[in-house]
This record gives structure tokens, C-alpha cells and sequence, in this order.
């Protein structure tokens, strides 16, 4: 990999997004042996799955795929990498684009050696994004520990202040620059992909739900990051509100998705999602009870029917086939009481759990800003291929809702989409 | 290469002032190596004295410094060999000198006290020296004979896809199929799921239109009732012969010897001579794998998509859904080819069925599994079929009883455009009975949506069985590898050609060899024409990479092989054996035969070799063994009591990380223990443990990646093998009068790093109480 931020190349791929997604398409295409910008709007790559404790089925890290595609971008010359970019403008046709990408400041150069030195005394404390909000960290931060590029960045909200001189003077390697400015660089490409994934749907619109309202109602992706080992509370589950061991627990699929006042479309990932999180319970708390309340699991397939036959065999985990109605709190407890109509007998069930955990959806980024390229998307903002025309490919969730696997495996096909488009122009 | 060293060592990130630069410097000095320090090696200043001195014809540096996994491209010099010394995460960032103190001048001077903190890095620059002194800069291996052509096995929407995408790419493809014409088995359907978004209406078979366009693309060539009888050879130069099915011939593919014929009539194993005529007899009529076919046409790789079969349900089974008993009962697949052929009607009277019931799973009461080899596309399916019943009666009825519709992402669209037609009801159920009721049948369901008990007349039944991969009744692929004909572990995936590899989806164990679309994975035609596009790519990455010399994932790039040295070989097979990935072949005596580009690099076969004659240029057993010996190993005539030498050998890909994160965190572990990166622990070979063992280390373990059916190996079985070869090194020790506990492995995932601090001061505890090694001083 190099950070060589110079002359634009002809024969050459644009991936923007540094996601699973991105991240294989970008590699795969540059190990067929063509060169590859790859444009993360992050100051680090790995995007959504970065996020995630463990992958379905398997339970195993992401972070074991992401460093061997570290590995291979590591010892890639075709690939060059920006974070912390932006592409601003895409002008031209397929084989021949313009494009223009913004970089942000991240006041922090290639001479740090992440020893940590500017977090030490930087004083001003900013939310983590990488925690979802539910970590304070240093304005001077490295956002997590197998990050890439392995290298510090500095919040811009201490840009000017005292803080921002006590990290410069902090370093011993020269590595803060509190001049870098935002700039642009543009560049020539035969072909783009767009893999700009996803953000989960925000759930404090789902009004019944009580996320925002109730401090025990969190999001599948919150618990993510709390099963982390180096989440927020270094991989222990508790309460939100008292920081109480977890007796019982509910799982609210849907939470937004199968939805027409939300997310029409299913968003696929959801009920594999939450039976990989009912296994994070059951290895915390062997006696928790763990409710589960969906309109129909969606585990096809051999591989996940097996992994959902495990979980039904746990006697303290509750399949409860209903849409979720409603979700209260009882202020002095600060239990949640889920509410919903079982589908089968029709009777309503109240059940009351300590926490329960909004298995929201995924929304294409697209759907809040559309891309600044002609591109066209599906009323959700999924961007839609066009192979008769080509040049402009989607790869992964940014074209529909997809797990690991099937992103992988349509972003390896992009990578062919795009190289493509280079041979045939 | 004539080899001039240099040693340079980083004072940076706290090294310099946690070491004592003028001892570590000594080492170097002491063998005539001209070492310089620096404030800060990564820096400008640093890297431009490294290019000076490279300049000035230093072509093998030892750069201790931080880890290898940063400033990648800092220390990268095109043509030198470079070794990375750990001294930042490894030593000083998890070792601080608050728990490991420096000495007193007086101290330093007595047999008490030692620092061990200094010892470690010593010890960690005497590795490095010794490592760079036994590598050597790879070479590519390149093939004397090479194909760019690619061969798509199965000519489905899925190969023929695959061809196209390929061919379009610049690239010569032949499709074979087995079936006198192309298409598979969307031949015999009347329409398809929707392609694209909306997702809401059939769409006619794109398969038609495949055909038409693969017969007007100049760079494919299909060869019908045609199928692989081999395929010999490795990527870039696979040598495939091609036959008719049923056709017989001697270069179809041996199959290798079932386990008990490798034995004679006492249990005793066969010398390689009788097990190769025992192989030869059994495989009688065809010629040896190493036998290549000289009319074999020449491919660089291969595309698996043969595809699928409807499930075909065994005598009884299912009988209380009235299948094989009730000629209207049908599978999917059987309904499809009566709604090909046009109007529904029903198997026993030729009358119009226009009522017809979905079944979407054979279960009851707590089973609500859909059928074997289902997946979402069954759910979709029961939906299309629905709609061919509204399509050919007007007032039609469509049941659809299901324990979970099964419609993912966006093919939810699709489900819902099927509820706003009044004629299909779609509802879970468990489906308890299918009977007879007059001319027609009687479907009894409980726990629906419409009711507690329900019972339907219907005219026909449809049960949602599955896609079976071809690969469960037979390999296809037909590998003339030593290994087998077939690709490996197949039963996890419930013989369906799936990767084990969430990230990695077109790993298949078989370098070159790229399965997708039904064979891997129930899929729509959309996802198979994605997968055939991956596939596609993969094959031409694996194409380039064989031409340029350099290995295919995960060792992408890497130009080295592994080097035998034959004359040493005593033809015992563990590596043809062992091979993840099935590179080697042996030959009638045993003699392995490489086949380089199959190879991923693994070096489990360096590791599997009781002869040790296998090597790689940069990785080898004299280099690691160097290494092992390169470790001080104080004893009592030095020190009063001196401390333990462990020796650790940590899997590269996810514990060596994960050790980098724990020096991040500085969190601390025993000094005592030293740190070797290997490829693979498959690649660990037991001479580097009793070689430590003997030259008095107290103790080794392995620390590598879990194994088991969700393995996390990035070679497949290497930590496995490893496994298994620590046990038999336990009867070694034993012998040795050495406890066994001296030689542990330990499983870690990448994100485990918290645990290896434990890990690690736990064996080193367990070691001190076994007290020090007997052999140690000798």
C-alpha cells in the first residue's frame, strides 16, 4: 500500500468505501494486477464489520479477515489508500472519469508511531463514533487498536484550542501537523464501485419501540459493541441503567424493517444477527432468559438452520412469533415490558425483561445523501447496476441488504465489472 | 547474493530509554556486523541513513524496531532481505521497567540478579542476525508450459455467466456440459424469480437469451455432452481430458485407496511400492495421476458451476405428506416441469389443478427446519409457483404453509407484491397430513395463522424440497491429485462446494479451482450470476498470479515456494499427505512431486517432513532452527538461580497481531518467553522443539488459530496438524525422560489478545514448577 497522494494513473479502479465490501473489491481487482484507489470517508478502513464482536455463523472475529486484507493491501503497491476522503464530484463516461475527492485534515502525519503520547495529555474528551456514542474518548485518538493505517487523528473540534498545541507538543516525532488543511485531489479512472454500505436505521424513529425514551432499550449494533472486547465495557453485557448482571433479556426483530412507515424491504442480516446475539448472553449468563420475538427467522440455508436448530435447543431461550406492538418501561424498575401479538394463537403477551434490544435494520448511506455521481437508485436509495452500461458499479449493501458472505461475494464480482470495463473501453 | 549485513536499532517509542543501546549494540559488534542506532529509524533522517547504507551495498539488514506490521512500506528496500525485530510491541511496550527492572552497577556485577527485560532484546537481535543469515530473496517460479484459458464446468445460467463475464475480460473460456444442450435446469422452467429491483414480477428465463449470446461471443467454445474424465496438472497449466459421459477410459480419474486396503492382512501399513500397485489394481483400467494425458487440452483454471439436482425424496419419506403415495403430491421440481409444459393439471387424471397447496417444511410441532438443501430460494419458489396457479385459473387457489417465509433482502418484494392478490394465502402452519379426499387431497395444518387446527382441499400438493449440489453424488471435478478427485471437507457444508471462510468466499482448498452457484449454496439466478462473476475473477487472478510467480491468497504476492531436496527423501507421503490444499503428488515410490502453483505457502509440509529436506527461500528449517538456537540459555554457572528460556511459536496471521495489540495496551507478560512467527503452525516441524528442548530450554508452546468445523486457519488445517503431531512429540519426550507438559499448544482468536498475557504466564509458571530442564548446560 502506499499513501502517495500524486499523479493520477489511466488504467486505473476507484472503490469507494473501505467496508468488507470495498475492502474486497479493491484488493481482488488489484491482485488480478490493477491499480486501485480505494476512498474511505473514515479515518481507518474496515467500516460496519469493524464494529461487530463476532461474525454468524462461525463466532468468529471480524478483525481475523480485516488483518489478513490488511496483510494484502500491506503488501500491494497497486493499492493506494485515502481515509478520511470524500468523493465530491464523478464527471465522464464509462473507461474515462474525472473524479474529485475531498480529504479532511487528520492532523496527525506518517511520522506517528502510535505511541499515544497526544492522548496522554490531550484533555478535551469527545464521543466515540466507533462506540456509537456510548464511549468517551481523547480528542487525540486512535479509533481502535487493529486500526489501518495504524496512526492517531485528531478530533477538529480541539483545532485551535490549547489542547490541540499540548498533543503537538506532546510528540516527540513531529507527527502533529495543526496546519493540514482539507484539499482536494483529483484523479482519472476507467472505473468506479461504489460500496458505500450501510448505516444502521435510526431507531428513535420507530416511536413505539421506546429507543431514547428507555434507557434499557439499545440496538443490535449497540450490543455489538458492548460484546467487544474492546468495546465500551471491554466485552461484559450489563444493564444499561444500573450496570446489573442480565437476568432476561428481549429481542425485538423487525425493528424498523418489513415496515412501510420504515424500512419496506427485509434487511436480511437481523435474525441471524440476533440469534448470534442470544449465544453472546448465553456465554455471559448461563441462566438468562432470553426472549425472541419475530415475524418469521430467516436462517436458510443448511449452515443457518444449523446454527438456529443450536439455539432452539437452549431451554431459556423463547421463540415468540409476533410482530412487536409495543414496548414500555416501568419507571421504578426500569424493566421493559415488550408487547406483542402472537401471530399463531392470537393472544397478546406482555412479557417484562430487564433489557431488550432493537434489532434495527440497515438503511443504504445512499438513502440520506445521494451520491455526487450519476447513479440510480431504488426508492430506498439501494443504488441499482447498470451492466449494459458499465463504468459504475455497487458492491455489497449499498445494492441491497446482503450478510458478510454475499457481500463478499458480490464485491469480488464487482472487482470483475470494473476491470471490465477497463478492457473493453 | 553476496551478503552484507547491517544491524540497525530505533531508540523511538520508548526504546531507548527502557535499553541499555550500548549491550544491544555489542551483539552485532561482537560477529564484525556494523550496527547503527537512531532516535527515530522510521523518520526521514532514519530512513535516509538506511538508503545510504543500502547504497553502499548493505543488502541484508536487521531493522529492531517496531513490528512488522507497521511501517511496512517505511522498511520495505526492493532486493534486500530485511528482518523485522520486535522491540517495541514485543519488548519495551509490553515489558515495562517499572516490573522489570534495569540493574544496579552493583548488581550487574553478581551471579543474583540479571535484567531480564535486556536479555529479551538481546536474545530478540541474535535472531534476527540469525534468521538473515540463513534466508535468501525468492525467485518466481515460473511454468515451462502456460495456459490463460479458463474451462467453466456446467453450462447453466451460472457457467455460461461465468464464460461470458470472462470472455468479456479478454479471456479464451470453454464451457463443458454434460446435457446435450446448454442451460441446466433452468431449461425446464416456465419463468424466473425478478432479476432486479422492484423485484416484484416473473421475468421469462434469462437462460434463452445466455445461450444466443454465448454462441455469438468468438472466445467461447461449448462442447456439449462433454464433461472431465481429469484434471491434471496445476494452475496455469491444468491438463484436462475431456470425455462423453458414460464414456470409460484409462485416463479417467483414479480414485485413491479407501483406508483399509492400506493395510496388509496383520494391520501392518504398506510399503509405498505395494500401496502404489495396490492403488494401480484397484483403479484398474485407468492410468496413474502422474500419467498426463497427451491429448489433454492445456487450461490456467477452472470454474466449477455444475451445479444442482432437485431433492429426490426416498422411498417413505415424507409419506405422511402422501408423497409416493398420492400421485398429486409432487416436489417443486416436479411442478415446475408440469407448469412448463403449460396449463397445471394434476398427475393422476390429466384434470386442471387449480388449487394447489406449498409445503414449505416436512416437519411439525418443534421442527420447523424447512426441507434438506432448502434456502431462501425454496421460499421464493413456492411464491413463483403460487403465481403460475393465479396465472393459468382465474379464480385459482394458492395455499402456502410455511414455518418461516424465507424471503431475505430485497426478494421481500416480491413476497409482498403476493399479498395484495386475494387468491394466494400464505400462512404458517405446520403441516400434519396430506391424505386423499375423493378425486382430490385433504391438507391438515395446525398452529396457523387462520386458525388452531385448518384443514384444505386441494387438487395438487407441492413440497419445497431442495437443491442438491451435484457434488454429493460425485466429485465433477475430477482432480487427478494424490489427494483425491474431489475437494475436501465438502461434508461440512452438507456436500455443497462452500468456502468454510466468511471473508474469504472462493476459498475452496483447490488453488485454480472456483466453485460457484448451486454447488456452493441454494441460490437465486441473480446470486449465481454474482457468484459466477467472483468465480470469474478469481480465475484470472489466479491466472496472473501463476504468470507472474506469486502465490493467490492468503499469502497474496508472496514469490516463495517451497524447495525439497530429494536426495534426502525417504518417500513417507506426510507432506503429500498433510498439504491443505493437495499441491503435492506422490509418485509410484513415494516420491513427492511438487506442483508449485497449487501451493499457497503454508509450509506445512516443511512442518509435516521427518526429513526436514523442505524449504522456502525466506523460511526455512535452518532459519527458524538458527533462531531457536540462537537463544541464550543461562544456566546455573552463570546465575544463582537463573531464569526459565521458553521458546513460543506464534501462527504470524492472527496470534502475532494479536500479541502487537497487547504490547499496544502494555499490558505485560513474562520476560522469559521468546516470540518466532511461523507462517502456519502446520509449518511448525518437531525438530525446532526438541532442538530447544535439547539445547536446554525449559519449554515450548504453540499458539495458533482454532480449529475444528469452524475453523479459523487461514491454511485450513494447520493448526490441526499441528495438534496432532504435539501429541506424538509427547511419546518423544517421554523417552527423553522430559515431562510432556514442557510442549503445549494453545488455540487464540485474533480478538483474544486479553488472554494471551494469561496464556502465556500461566505455561511459564507451569514450566518453573517442573523446574528447569535437566538438559540445560549441556
Amino acid at each position: 500500500m502506499t499513501e502517495d497522494r500524486g499523479a493520477p494513473a489511466s488504467e486505473s479502479i476507484m472503490v469507494v468505501g473501505g467496508g468488507i465490501s470495498g475492502l474486497t473489491t479493491a484488493i481482488e481487482a488489484a491482485e488480478v494486477g490493477y491499480e486501485v484507489f480505494l476512498v474511505e470517508k473514515n479515518p481507518y478502513l474496515g467500516g460496519r464489520v469493524s464494529q461487530l464482536n463476532q461474525y454468524f455463523p462461525k463466532l468468529c472475529p471480524p478483525s481475523c479477515g480485516l488483518e489478513i486484507n490488511f496483510r494484502r493491501i500491506k503488501d500491494n503497491p497497486n493499492i493506494k489508500v485515502f481515509t478520511l476522503a470524500e468523493v465530491e464530484k464523478v464527471t465522464g463516461t464509462p473507461g474515462n472519469y474525472d473524479v474529485s475527492i475531498k480529504l479532511a485534515p487528520r492532523y496527525v502525519n506518517e511520522n506517528c508511531t502510535c505511541c499515544g503520547d497526544c492522548a496522554a495529555v490531550c484533555e478535551t474528551e469527545i464521543d466515540s463514533d466507533y462506540d456509537l456514542g456510548m464511549k468517551q474518548i481523547k480528542a487525540a485518538y486512535q479509533p481502535f487498536e487493529m486500526a489501518f493505517p495504524a496512526r492517531y487523528v485528531l478530533s477538529p473540534k480541539i483545532i485551535g484550542t490549547e489542547d490541540a498545541m499540548r498533543c503537538k507538543e506532546a510528540c516527540k516525532y513531529d507527527a502533529i501537523d495543526l496546519e493540514m488543511e482539507t484539499n482536494t485531489v483529483n484523479l482519472k479512472v476507467g472505473s468506479l464501485v461504489w460500496a458505500t454500505g450501510w448505516d444502521p436505521y435510526d431507531a428513535s424513529k420507530i416511536d413505539n419501540l421506546g429507543f431514547g425514551q428507555y434507557e434499557n432499550v439499545i440496538t443490535n449494533m449497540m450490543l455489538e459493541r458492548l460484546a467487544s472486547p474492546n468495546g465500551p465495557t471491554k466485552g461484559t453485557i450489563q444493564r444499561p441503567s444500573d450496570s446489573k448482571d442480565i437476568e432476561s433479556i428481549g429481542f425485538v426483530q423487525c425493528a424498523g424493517s418489513r415496515d412501510e412507515n420504515h424500512l419496506p424491504y427485509c434487511s436480511y442480516i437481523c435474525c441471524m444477527a440476533s440469534l448470534k446475539h442470544a449465544t453472546y448472553i448465553r456465554e455471559r449468563y448461563p441462566d438468562a432468559k432470553i426472549y425472541i420475538f419475530y415475524i418469521d427467522l430467516r436462517a436458510p440455508g443448511y449452515r443457518y438452520e444449523k446454527f438456529y436448530k443450536r439455539i432452539k435447543e437452549d431451554p431459556n431461550v423463547f421463540f415468540i412469533k409476533g410482530k412487536v406492538a409495543e414496548v414500555s418501561e416501568d419507571p421504578k424498575t426500569k424493566n421493559i415490558t415488550v408487547v406483542a401479538e402472537n401471530a399463531v394463537t392470537g393472544e397478546k403477551v406482555h412479557q417484562t425483561v430487564e433489557m431488550a434490544v432493537l434489532a434495527t435494520g440497515m438503511q443504504p448511506t445512499a438513502a440520506s445523501a445521494k451520491l455526487p455521481a450519476e447513479l440510480t437508485y431504488t426508492e430506498d436509495g439501494f443504488i441499482i447496476n447498470d451492466f449494459e452500461k458499465g463504468g459504475m458499479f455497487a458492491a455489497g449493501c449499498a445494492n441491497k441488504p446482503a450478510d458478510v458472505v454475499s457481500s463478499n461475494q458480490n464485491a469480488t464480482g464487482m472487482a470483475l465489472k470494473a476491470i471490465q470495463t477497463l478492457v473493453n473501453r | 547474493m553476496d551478503k552484507k549485513y547491517g544491524v540497525y536499532i530505533c531508540e523511538g517509542c520508548g526504546i531507548g530509554d527502557a535499553l541499555d543501546m550500548k549491550a544491544l549494540c555489542e551483539i552485532p559488534e561482537e560477529e564484525g556486523v556494523p550496527v547503527k542506532t537512531h532516535p527515530v529509524l522510521c523518520g526521514k533522517d532514519g530512513v535516509a541513513l538506511l538508503k545510504k547504507d543500502i547504497e553502499e551495498g548493505t543488502n541484508t539488514l536487521v531493522i529492531a524496531a517496531c513490528s512488522r506490521r507497521v511501517n511496512f512500506d517505511v522498511f520495505r528496500f526492493d532486493g534486500c532481505i530485511v528482518d523485522r525485530v520486535n522491540l517495541r510491541e514485543q519488548v519495551v511496550w509490553s515489558h515495562p521497567r517499572s516490573e522489570f527492572p534495569a540493574l544496579t552497577e552493583e548488581q550487574k556485577e553478581d551471579d543474583e540478579h540479571y535484567d531480564r527485560l535486556e536479555m529479551l532484546a538481546q536474545d530478540y537481535i541474535r535472531m534476527g542476525m540469525a534468521r538473515v543469515e540463513k534466508i535468501d530473496l525468492p525467485a518466481p517460479y515460473k511454468l515451462d508450459n502456460f495456459s490463460r484459458k479458463i474451462l467453466v464446468i456446467g453450462g447453466g445460467v451460472t457457467g455460461m455467466s461465468a464464460a461470458l463475464d470472462a470472455a468479456k475480460t479478454g479471456f479464451d473460456v470453454t464451457i463443458i456440459e454434460k446435457n446435450a444442450v446448454l442451460g441446466g435446469n433452468a431449461n425446464n422452467w416456465r419463468k424466473q424469480l425478478p432479476l432486479k429491483s422492484p423485484y416484484e414480477q416473473l421475468t421469462p428465463p434469462v437462460v434463452a437469451q445466455m445461450i444466443q449470446e454465448v454462441a455469438s461471443t468468438s472466445n467461447i467454445t461449448v462442447k456439449t455432452e462433454t464433461m472431465a474424465a481429469r484434471i491434471a496438472g496445476e494452475p496455469g497449466n491444468f491438463i484436462v481430458t475431456l470425455k462423453k459421459p458414460g464414456e470409460k477410459m484409462e485416463f479417467d480419474v483414479p480414485y485413491p485407496l479407501p483406508d483399509e486396503m492400506k493395510v496388509d492382512d496383520k494391520g501392518k501399513e504398506l510399503t509405498a511400492e505395494q500401496l502404489h500397485e495396490k492403488f494401480m489394481e484397484y483403479n484398474q483400467g485407468k492410468n496413474d495421476i502422474l500419467k498426463i494425458d497427451p491429448k489433454g487440452e492445456a487450461f490456467g483454471a477452472v470454474i466449477l458451476a455444475a451445479g444442482w439436482r432437485p431433492y429426490r425424496p426416498k422411498e417413505g419419506e415424507f409419506s405422511h405428506l402422501g408423497y409416493g403415495e398420492l400421485p398429486d403430491v409432487v416436489t417443486n421440481a416436479q411442478f415446475e416441469e408440469i407448469a412448463k409444459k403449460g396449463k397445471i393439471i394434476r398427475p393422476s387424471d390429466g384434470k386442471e389443478a387449480s388449487s394447489v397447496v406449498f409445503i414449505q417444511s416436512p416437519g411439525a410441532g418443534d421442527d420447523d427446519a424447512d426441507f434438506e438443501y432448502a434456502g431462501s430460494v425454496t421460499s421464493l419458489v413456492a411464491l413463483k409457483q403460487a403465481k403460475y396457479v393465479r396465472e393459468d385459473f382465474p379464480e385459482g387457489k394458492a395455499f402456502v404453509f410455511y414455518q418461516h417465509m424465507r424471503t431475505p433482502g430485497l426478494s421481500e418484494n416480491f413476497y409482498k407484491s403476493l399479498q395484495q392478490d386475494p387468491g394466494i394465502f400464505m400462512t404458517k402452519g405446520e403441516v400434519t397430513q396430506v391424505s386423499k379426499n375423493g378425486n382430490g387431497l385433504i391438507v391438515e395444518a395446525e398452529n396457523t395463522l387462520l386458525g388452531e387446527k385448518v384443514q384444505v382441499k386441494a387438487d395438487m400438493v407441492v413440497l419445497g424440497t431442495g437443491m442438491v449440489p451435484v457434488t454429493k453424488d460425485d466429485p465433477v471435478v475430477n482432480l487427478a491429485y494424490r489427494q483425491g478427485p474431489g475437494f475436501r471437507d465438502n461434508a461440512i457444508f452438507q456436500d455443497y462446494a462452500d468456502s468454510n471462510f466468511i471473508c474469504f468466499p472462493y476459498e475452496t482448498q483447490r488453488t485454480g479451482i472456483y466453485a460457484a452457484g448451486g454447488i456452493r449454496r441454494a441460490l437465486t439466478v441473480e446470486e449465481s450470476m454474482e457468484d459466477a462473476s467472483g468465480a470469474a475473477l478469481k480465475a484470472i487472478q489466479c491466472i496472473n498470479s501463476a504468470n507472474r510467480g506469486v502465490s493467490v491468497h492468503p499469502r497474496s504476492g508472496d514469490m516463495t515456494f517451497p524447495d525439497f531436496f530429494f536426495q534426502r527423501c525417504t518417500q513417507c507421503k506426510r507432506c503429500t499427505e498433510e498439504c491443505p490444499f493437495g499441491a503435492l503428488d506422490d509418485d509410484e515410490k513415494g516420491t513427492p512431486k511438487p506442483n508449485p502453483t497449487r501451493c499457497r505457502r503454508c509450509g506445512t509440509c516443511m512442518g509435516a517432513c521427518p526429513e526436514r529436506i523442505i524449504g522456502f527461500a525466506d523460511y526455512n528449517i535452518d532459519s527458524v532452527g538458527s533462531m531457536v538456537k540462537s537463544i541464550e540459555v543461562p544456566s546455573e554457572d552463570d546465575y544463582d538461580e537463573p531464569p526459565m528460556r521458553i521458546l513460543g511459536l506464534i501462527c504470524e496471521n492472527d496470534a502475532y497481531p494479536a500479541l502487537d495489540i497487547v504490547g499496544l495496551n502494555r499490558i505485560s507478560y513474562s520476560a522469559d518467553v521468546r516470540f518466532i512467527p511461523v507462517r502456519c503452525l502446520g509449518s511448525v516441524n518437531v525438530i525446532w522443539i526438541k532442538d530447544a528442548l535439547s539445547q536446554g530450554l525449559d519449554g515450548v508452546f504453540l499458539l495458533g488459530c482454532k480449529h475444528g468445523d469452524d475453523y479459523q486457519c487461514h491454511f485450513v488445517k494447520g493448526s490441526e496438524l499441528a495438534e496432532v503431531r504435539m501429541k506424538k512429540i509427547g511419546e518423544a519426550l517421554s523417552s527423553l525422560a522430559l515431562e510432556n507438559e514442557r510442549v503445549a499448544q494453545f488455540q487464540i482468536a485474533i480478538d483474544e489478545y486479553d488472554k494471551i498475557p494469561q496464556i502465556v504466564n500461566d505455561f511459564v509458571e507451569l514450566i518453573e514448577d517442573l523446574g528447569p530442564n535437566p538438559f540445560k548446560g549441556f
